[in-house]
């Protein structure tokens, strides 16, 4: 029998997405496995168990070598890796985790992520984000769970200008925000969209 | 639009929030002792000040963490935010604090 | 092409350019740079409508936002009712036409794109006139985030309406450097054409820009019309200015009287003659420059009357010119009809009125003073203070984070002005620790004349006749003089009462004119002091602000977030209608050619009853429960006991809040020790997260456990039917998924083609059942799967109308359908899940109470329409018979109401649930429903109606 193919929720928005100008670029992150770590105290034996430094400071994020580590809570992180499958990913880390009170989670389906790029990423988020994200306040390494129009998003600066984020964003809501950021797109784009929905 | 701060993530607008009334009014120990009257104050009555009120606050559309706050009802300014493991647990000073699920 | 009253040169219109406008079916032309009101003017047209409840013609009496005559309704480019014709830009092709003060709603969809943007700074200025640009240069220079919001096309402020010097070059050079140098600050937000409406909480600003209404039909169609700007600021520094106030007299509305600061403004920025002989009537000094720039122009001006018996200083500077001043002096009254032909003037002193002479003149300036805009600073809370002086409320203290500068806090002179802007920004930096930069330079001014005070004076005693019923106070409002006396007499005594009284200030310009007219008004007929007056409550927004622009992108498909599932395409292409469940798009049947929904329906319940159906049920919230105390958790949540269930099996469980009443229900599977799977309803599943964290957290945080949204990890899909097995069986063949190996309520794990399944033996119908869990990355292969293995069996994907018709069939309750927040699990015949091992649960005390036993509580029963026929609607009460069958007298007591009502293929006749009082005691009696006014006898039954003894669910 043949494999199972997998889809994306915004296999249907790629082309317009490929038809906006690089200050505005909007691109669709591929999957990696994620898990949802809780743990209630981080110290030496918590890095030494999960080989990465979660970031206590809140709103940040930390490049992991593999992927990445967001600080979601006190005691809650999404962790990212791009070479282990989402069972993987989940089956170590709970190992590691367990006996230190702490759980895991395979929610590599929860959200999706779209990365933005371009000079104008940051006006297009200001129309629906109420943080401020200056790069002097929001450079390379912060992260924030906000809401992003009417959805509620985890946002990553990837850079201190302002100009590459990635948007992860539950993926029920995936159509929504990408019908909501092409909309605020549309200023700086002076091709039109066809995308008819 | 107000902003909160979160003990965690900081100022953030109130949108982000959701209301979880009074502070302080932990669940009974024992509820199966209370009496009818003493149950219902439980689960029923809650302090209603002008002024000074310590009230429970959840970022619900950020980190998800509960806190406690002290605000004036009158001008809606939150005088303080402070996590539930404070030890200083803000509240006890305030007139609408009191021991658990009892009549007053 | 020169209109009439388009003074030869000056102005900062386009005299080169030509706009072509119409007004009132005429075609007229301007300038770019005109407003509709100076456009208007400069053609010699004063009236532009008539009043809203007299009648009478009313004129443009100011040159901006605190006009109260100039009502237009916008036809062309899109029909716009209530606007300022002095707040409208001309453009080419504007078509409008005058409003007896109410406009009409367009009738075609609005095709312009409003938006919001957030933006953040260190220092808003509101204001772009001569403090508020000292303001920004000071705080830009000194690095700092700053916005500068200005309502005009261009900056300046008052400076635009006068002939001011600075450094000994026009005004305007300074403030065009000064525009520049803030446009070259990488820090600085400038934006014009754009109105500070709302001052609120924590320094934030709502600010309107109007970004292409001044373009007309060249307006780019991918930009929006206007944006709303949400402004945080650390620190405020408002440079609001001034609204001048006039004095009321006899017959004060008519066309062709104005402000006298809107005559100069007129004048200096639209190069417009608001007339040809001029009366100036003021109580002030600052109406003397309207005075000798008009004539400058060659306006006659015929008197300068001064109420004041001193009259001023400048009363040489008038002579010399050759204007006549007459001090101690009054207006009391007008002539003309559509336009002022008299003013009549009159001997003024100690509040008596001499005999009156009429000075013929086609415009009549009137100053009674200006009123600081204080309209932000009050929506921040902030107490105003009247000052005897100035006749005018000021504010009244010191806000945190917001600082009133220039005329806006009382200071009238240019250097001043100036100053106070300056130290305004100096202020909020200090308060921002932001050091301020070293070289920070104000223009020189010329010395200034120093005024003499001005006279208070509300309005002039009518000796008319007319007892004050031609003063207009509110002349949107046709309120007079008379009217505020009327609610005075009345006995209303507050400002707040008496404009809700009169109407005075409800107009559309909130009474930027009128307000504190009537507060000195009023306190002069009460005798009491202005200040114990006070003035009513500022509130935004400050100008009218279109419901379009709030609403802003959340309009059609961004109104309100469609969810949905990863088969949504799937569902699309298969021709589903689809209903909203929350934010979901759901499907809710999958009609074929020619097919009703009752068809359908029929058709996919049969399926699921006698073949295999398929629905897509990946909107059920899924949190994934971890921790060596998830069990101790869950036990205190669920009114069963979950601690007992063993791992690979499943149980029903209910959740109730801390009075006894269901919140939500569903299945938990034990994964491992320390491991479940909880699943809520589709409706519950934010609300039940939240719900455990919040025990959690506020009062079992010694318990480990840890709860985690799994919704969108897992879609799910059940198979449905008596041939389900089959195949479940086919598709994933290394599962044994016979009854023996795979019982009813178990779950077990496998795989396909690598990607790891969970299948578990769940039903909500009634019927053999699957429910298939996969990642939703794989979703869309595994549908296919499934339904190229059910072919043979004729597999139907249903949808949710179906699987309602199937749970209601077997009496299963709908959280929030069937239940209210006020059903117990007892009510819904469900005590069999409430466990009395468990010393506590949330909600048990409360099943203790008496109310909780009281036999007449409504309980959930099913109801068979006698006449087999009538499908009950939804929400229909339930009443009873008197014993001898006669209806009761009205009020007809209720027993209940329906909260389910399907058509049963199985039943082959329509079936309901409802809440009825006492509904187990009443099992087999007749009761009655009302439909469309007759009376359905209904029989009471169970409320499980289709296999009640459970045979089908294992197939």
């Amino acid at each position: 029998m043949a494999e199972l193919l997998r889809t994306h929720p915004l296999e249907a928005w790629r082309a317009d997405f490929e038809r906006l100008p690089g200050t505005v670029g909007i691109t669709v992150e591929p999957y990696v496995a994620v898990v949802d770590v809780r743990l209630g105290t981080v110290g030496a034996e918590a890095s030494a168990a999960l080989g990465v430094d979660l970031p206590t400071a809140p709103n940040t994020w930390v490049p992991t070598g593999t992927g990445r580590a967001v600080w979601l809570g006190p005691d809650e992180w999404l962790l990212t890796s791009t070479t282990e499958t989402p069972e993987e990913l989940e089956a170590r880390v709970r190992a590691a985790v367990l006996p230190l009170g702490g759980s895991a989670t395979d929610v590599s389906a929860q959200r999706i992520g779209l990365r933005l790029t371009g000079a104008r990423v940051r006006d297009v988020l200001a129309k629906g984000c109420s943080i401020d994200l200056h790069p002097r306040v929001f450079g390379r390494g912060s992260s924030a769970q906000t809401t992003l129009g009417q959805a509620g998003v985890v946002l990553l600066a990837l850079s201190d200008s302002a100009d590459d984020h990635v948007v992860l964003v539950r993926s029920s809501f995936a159509g929504y925000l990408a019908d909501w950021l092409l909309d605020a797109a549309l200023e700086f784009t002076s091709v039109p969209l066809t995308h008819d929905r | 639009m107000q902003l909160i701060a979160c003990p965690w993530c900081g100022p953030r607008e109130e949108v982000e929030f959701s209301y979880g009334g009074q502070a302080h009014v932990p669940y009974p120990d024992s509820p199966a002792e209370l009496s009818d009257e003493e149950w219902a104050h439980y689960v029923f009555f809650r302090d209603n000040p002008k002024g000074r009120f310590a009230e429970r606050w959840n970022h619900s559309a950020g980190c998800r963490r509960w806190f406690n706050a002290i605000r004036d009802t009158t001008t809606y300014r939150f005088e303080r935010v402070y996590r539930l493991d404070d030890p200083k647990r803000g509240g006890t000073e305030l007139a609408s604090s009191r021991k658990e699920g009892t009549a007053p | 092409m020169t209109s009439p009253f388009r003074a030869p040169e000056g102005g900062r219109i386009d005299r080169a350019g030509t706009v072509e406008f119409t007004f009132d079916g005429q075609v007229l032309t301007g300038h770019p740079g005109d407003t509709l009101a100076s456009a208007l003017l400069a053609n010699g047209r004063h009236q532009v409508a008539t009043s809203i409840k007299l009648g009478r013609p009313r004129g443009i009496a100011a040159a901006w936002a605190e006009d109260p005559g100039g009502l237009v309704q916008i036809e062309e480019p899109f029909p716009e009712p209530m606007l300022l014709a002095t707040t409208v830009e001309l453009h080419d092709g504007l078509a409008a036409h005058g409003l007896p003060g109410q406009g009409r709603l367009a009738d075609v969809p609005d095709s312009a794109r409003y938006d919001a943007v957030h933006h953040h700074v260190d220092v808003l200025v509101v204001g772009a006139g001569p403090a508020g640009l000292a303001a920004a240069l000071t705080a830009a220079r000194a690095g700092a985030r700053v916005a500068l919001v200005d309502e005009q096309s261009e900056a300046g402020g008052s400076l635009l309406s006068g002939t001011e010097r600075l450094d000994d070059a026009p005004a305007l050079d300074w403030a065009a450097d000064a525009v520049a140098e803030l446009a070259g600050s990488p820090e600085v937000l400038h934006l014009q054409r754009t109105t500070a409406f709302g001052s609120y909480d924590d320094g934030f600003v709502l600010a309107l820009e109007r970004r292409t209404d001044h373009l007309g039909a060249a307006a780019p169609k991918h930009v929006s019309r206007q944006r709303v700007w949400r402004i945080r600021a650390r620190s405020i520094v408002l440079a609001t200015g001034a609204h001048e106030r006039p004095v009321v007299f006899a017959d004060n509305d008519r066309p062709g009287i104005m402000l006298a600061g809107a005559a100069r403004t007129f004048l200096h920025r639209y190069g417009v003659l608001p007339g040809r002989e001029a009366v100036v009537f003021t109580t002030n000094d600052s109406a003397y420059d309207a005075a000798l720039d008009l004539r400058r122009a060659g306006v006659r001006v015929q008197a300068v009357v001064d109420a004041r018996p001193e009259g001023s200083p400048r009363r040489e500077e008038c002579e010399h010119a050759g204007i006549r001043v007459l001090s101690g002096a009054v207006v009391t009254g007008t002539q003309g009809v559509e336009r002022v032909t008299h003013a009549l003037v009159a001997p003024f002193a100690d509040g008596a009125v001499g005999p009156s002479s009429a000075i013929a003149c086609d415009l009549l300036l009137v100053s009674g003073g200006w009123n600081p805009a204080v309209h932000l600073f009050s929506q921040a809370r902030g107490r105003l203070r009247y000052d005897e002086v100035l006749g005018a409320f000021l504010p009244g203290e010191a806000l945190d984070g917001l600082t009133v500068t220039g005329s806006a806090a009382g200071v009238f002179d240019l250097a001043g002005c100036l100053a106070d802007g300056q130290r305004g920004a100096r202020a909020a930096l200090t308060a921002l620790a932001i050091a301020p930069a070293g070289e920070d330079r104000l223009p020189a001014t010329p010395d200034p004349v120093v005024p003499t005070a001005p006279l208070v004076l509300w309005r002039v005693p009518d000796t008319s006749g007319a007892d004050g019923s031609t003063s207009f106070v509110d002349l949107q409002r046709d309120a007079t003089v008379a009217d505020i006396a009327r609610a005075v007499g009345a006995g209303l005594r507050s400002i707040e009462h008496i404009k809700r009284y009169t109407t005075i200030g409800t107009a559309h310009d909130q009474g930027k004119t009128s307000g504190v007219l009537t507060s000195g008004i009023v306190a002069e007929l009460l005798g009491i002091p202005v200040q114990a007056t006070g003035t009513t409550t500022f509130r935004p927004p400050y100008t009218p602000v279109a419901f379009a622009a709030l609403a802003g992108r959340d309009r059609g498909r961004l109104f309100d977030p469609e969810r949905v599932t990863a088969l949504h395409e799937w569902h699309v292409a298969a021709g589903a209608v689809f209903e909203d469940v929350g934010q979901w798009k759901r499907p809710r049947y999958y009609p074929q050619p020619g097919e009703d929904m009752q068809t359908a329906v029929l058709r996919e319940c049969a399926a699921a009853r006698t073949g295999v159906g398929i629905l897509d049920g990946s909107t059920l919230g899924k949190i994934d429960v971890q921790g060596p105390d998830a069990a101790v958790l869950l036990d205190r949540l669920y009114t069963n006991l979950i601690s007992s269930l063993k791992v690979g099996s499943v149980r029903y469980g209910v959740m109730c809040g801390v009075d006894g009443m269901v919140i939500d229900d569903g299945t938990v599977l034990r994964l491992a020790e320390d491991r479940f799977l909880v699943l809520t309803t589709t409706g519950g599943a934010a609300k039940i997260l939240d719900w455990m964290e919040e025990w959690a957290q506020t009062e079992w945080p010694d318990l480990r456990v840890h709860c985690t949204s799994v919704t969108e990890q897992w879609v799910t899909f059940p198979v449905v039917g008596p041939r389900s097995r089959d195949v479940v069986g086919a598709v994933f063949p290394g599962v044994d998924v016979s009854n023996e190996a795979f019982p009813f309520m178990t779950w077990r794990d496998t795989t396909l083609d690598g990607v790891p399944v969970r299948l578990a033996r769940i039903s909500f119908s009634g019927e053999l059942a699957f429910e298939v869990y996969v990642n939703p990355w794989y979703a869309v292969a595994v549908w296919q799967r499934l339904l190229d293995a059910g072919r043979p069996y004729g597999i139907t994907p249903y949808g949710t109308e179906t699987m309602h018709v199937l749970r209601a069939e077997k009496g299963y309750p709908i959280v929030g359908q069937d239940t209210d927040g006020t059903v117990s699990p007892h009510d819904l015949g469900m005590a069999w899940a409430v466990s009395k091992k468990k010393p506590d649960f949330v909600g048990k005390r409360s099943f203790a109470r008496p109310a909780n036993a009281d036999p007449l509580r409504k309980q959930l029963v099913g109801l068979l329409p006698v006449d087999r026929e009538t499908v009950l609607p939804e929400g229909s009460q339930v009443i009873d018979f008197l014993a001898d069958g006669q209806l009761p007298p009205p009020p007809v007591p209720m027993l209940g109401h329906v909260t389910s009502s399907y058509r049963s293929a199985e039943l082959a006749r329509p079936f309901a649930l409802a809440l009825v009082k006492g509904g187990r005691e009443r099992i087999g009696d007749t009761v009655h429903v009302p439909v469309n006014g007759t009376l359905v006898p209904v029989e009471v039954t169970g409320s499980v109606l289709v296999d009640p003894e459970g045979a089908r669910r294992d197939g």
